[in-house]
């Protein structure tokens, strides 16, 4: 090669080495621009929960405190009026947490047993009982309101904890089992043909050789039941009252019991109080989510 | 260790016939392979025999007890699979034992069953590895220890070796037939590899359709195959198959090949009796690569024919050449260094290893 062919090259190259980077800064000035605007109401409730009302009432919301305060949160937490009662949010954090637990492990565990169940050990008509499943996922809250609350007051259930464990129980497992579904669905038969070999049953062989592979799945059905039943506000309005709410109803009653001067600073801090929980719940597990909704679409 | 029975088997998915009386005897200490193309009811059957896949109709026996109703765990059986299925979450010593455990037999008990059959198949510094930390060649063993330690009746092989590469595919079969020659166990074995069959077998099933073609040793299914199917499935290069007419001269059977005024007539011995209806038929002469050889003068008479060589396709260790023969490709295993392509060459058919099949009913005649 000549020495101008090569000098001749330069400029081009360094011409397109700096359109690579215009478009890097297109790209990143974009993707700056809207996480910007995504964490702008989140900016604007963090500060607001640590100003005094005089501070917010002065009008700038994005303005930094400059007397920073944690009483918002205390009273969030123990001393705002939830209705009738001053009582804070801490009781209904524990309710919320003793309705979360037990329906998200139920429905997790009984949703990954009947996806292996349809996928696995085939059953005479298991597509229509999959259909059936299936259907329910696409039912909205809505339209089981009323049977529903026949079915608790039948049971004895309603506006107990007890009952919103149930409802939440049984609106998550079509969810869970049709995700175990697609996820068992690509695990190979041969790996139950080895577990009957060696004598394991239904049972034996769920426990022993599919649970254990199914991390990312429980993950998934994990994540989704929480934050669905942490964030419900549907069912825990129409079944439940007064101290056996949950925490989005208990954080509805905040915000409107108020009368005369609104304080929003407790209001931004209830609010902060009761997304935490999802908040860590997607930090911490967050990719595993990612990573087992592809294990179950990709091969399912 | 016992014997394995299969009595008139059949198998249906709804309305399609899998398999249709189907019939296997397979003694204590026998290596039975199954073998067929893919499709052809071979590893239904193994999942019958297993246990895996209820029986449509007819009785499977294991050491004379009949365990049509049996679940798997109660047939007293191990299985290899293809793809080994070993389970994921757990260790070699935990994938060996699990069946043990299942079976409520104590820890010290299932210790040292497990050590006995890792150091038989050098798996001892492996125990604590998971599957997805072994090789293929690994993972084959550990599936094969599963299958021994629980010292079952009859061991099932669904195609365990075809996972894996070419070399090791060969170092396993070696000692797949060590460990059945050290151990003595009954194998019933499904493959699709017709080298693995001859190789590993003391009895052979030829699989096709559903139907058993023949079953016989490997050597007896290799020198008189039942019908076409298993002359063209076994052997490699294939039989080769020459369309002509069956005459008799002087109580000689003779073939003559080809157009008639090319008067190629080939004898091949001794005119058999079952033979003998076919006189003036058409008729497939059925030869093997190895049993056309060069001609030095002294054959015997009638077994000689001239031959144009196409092509040569040298192997090593001998040629491959491809003539035409009365019309029809057939191919030569000829000695190396003996002929180049485009050469006439004169050979001779060994009349003891010919062989003649009905082109309508593709059986062997005789």
């Amino acid at each position: 090669m000549s020495a101008e062919a090569a000098v001749g090259r330069l400029p081009a190259a360094s011409a397109a080495r700096r359109a690579r980077a215009i478009e890097r800064m297109i790209i990143y000035g974009g993707l700056i621009f809207f996480a910007l605007i995504y964490l702008f109401p989140l900016a604007v409730m963090l500060l607001t929960s640590i100003k005094p009302l005089p501070e917010i009432h002065a009008g700038n919301i994005l303005a930094l405190p400059a007397e920073p305060t944690t009483d918002p949160w205390k009273a969030a937490w123990s001393t705002a009026c939830v209705g009738v009662e001053c009582v804070g949010l801490q009781g209904f954090y524990r309710n919320t947490f003793i309705i979360v637990i037990p329906a998200t492990i139920i429905a997790t565990l009984v949703g990954a047993l009947n996806g292996f169940a349809l996928t696995k050990f085939r059953f005479p008509y298991h597509r229509l009982v999959f259909g059936l499943i299936l259907f329910g996922t696409f039912t909205p809250y809505q339209a089981i309101l009323i049977p529903m609350a026949r079915t608790l007051g039948t049971l004895g259930l309603s506006g107990s904890l007890l009952g919103l464990i149930f409802v939440h129980t049984i609106y998550g497992l079509p969810f869970t089992t049709v995700f175990a579904r697609g996820f068992y669905y690509s695990v190979p038969q041969e790996l139950v043909k080895a577990a009957q070999v060696d004598g394991a049953g239904f049972f034996r062989t769920f426990w022993s050789v599919m649970l254990p592979i199914s991390t990312p799945i429980l993950i998934v059905s994990v994540i989704w039941m929480f934050t669905n039943i942490w964030n419900d506000f549907l069912f825990g309005s129409a079944y439940a009252f007064g101290s056996n709410a949950p925490i989005m109803v208990a954080l509805n009653n905040i915000v409107n019991t108020s009368t005369g001067e609104k304080p929003y600073n407790i209001h931004m801090a209830s609010a902060m109080l009761a997304a935490i929980p999802t908040l860590l719940l997607y930090v911490i597990a967050g990719k595993y989510f990612i990573r087992g909704l592809m294990s179950g679409s990709v091969k399912g | 260790m016992a014997s394995l029975e299969v009595r008139k088997v059949s198998k249906k998915f709804g309305n399609l016939a899998a398999l249709s009386e189907v019939s296997l005897h397979a003694v204590d200490g026998e290596f039975l392979v199954l073998l067929g193309p893919s499709g052809c009811g071979k590893s239904t059957l193994l999942n019958m025999i297993a246990g895996l896949e209820p029986v449509t109709a007819g009785d499977i026996l294991i050491g004379g007890r009949i365990v049509n109703d049996f679940a798997p765990k109660d047939r007293d059986i191990a299985m290899v699979f293809q793809s080994y299925a070993l389970y994921p979450s757990m260790n070699v010593h935990q994938n060996m034992s699990f069946g043990m455990k299942v079976r409520g037999i104590p820890r010290a008990q299932r210790d040292a069953e497990v050590l006995r059959v890792a150091s038989l198949l050098q798996l001892d510094s492996l125990l604590d590895r998971r599957p997805h930390q072994l090789s293929g060649g690994q993972r084959q063993r550990v599936a094969m220890g599963r299958a021994l330690v629980r010292d079952p009746k009859v061991f099932l092989f669904d195609e365990p070796l075809s996972n894996l590469d070419a070399k090791l595919r060969v170092e396993m079969r070696t000692e797949l037939k060590k460990l059945h020659q050290t151990l003595g166990v009954t194998v019933v074995y499904v493959t699709h590899d017709q080298i693995e069959a001859m190789t590993l077998a003391t009895k052979v099933a030829v699989m096709k359709g559903g139907a058993i073609q023949q079953m016989a040793t490997p050597q007896e299914i290799y020198d008189r195959p039942a019908n076409l199917f298993v002359a063209g499935f076994i052997g490699s290069p294939p039989m080769n198959l020459v369309p002509g007419t069956l005459e008799e001269d002087r109580g000689q059977a003779v073939v003559r090949i080809g157009r008639p005024e090319d008067d190629l007539r080939l004898t091949i011995g001794a005119l058999a009796e079952a033979a003998r209806p076919h006189k003036g038929a058409r008729v497939l002469l059925g030869v093997r690569p190895e049993a056309i050889t060069p001609d030095s003068g002294d054959a015997a008479p009638g077994t000689a024919f001239d031959a144009l060589i196409d092509v040569i396709e040298p192997t090593g260790a001998d040629n491959l050449a491809f003539l035409t023969l009365g019309g029809a490709e057939v191919i030569a295993r000829l000695p190396p260094n003996t002929s180049v392509a485009g050469q006439r060459i004169r050979l001779t058919i060994d009349p003891a290893r010919a062989m003649l099949f009905n082109p309508t009913t593709e059986q062997l005649i005789g």
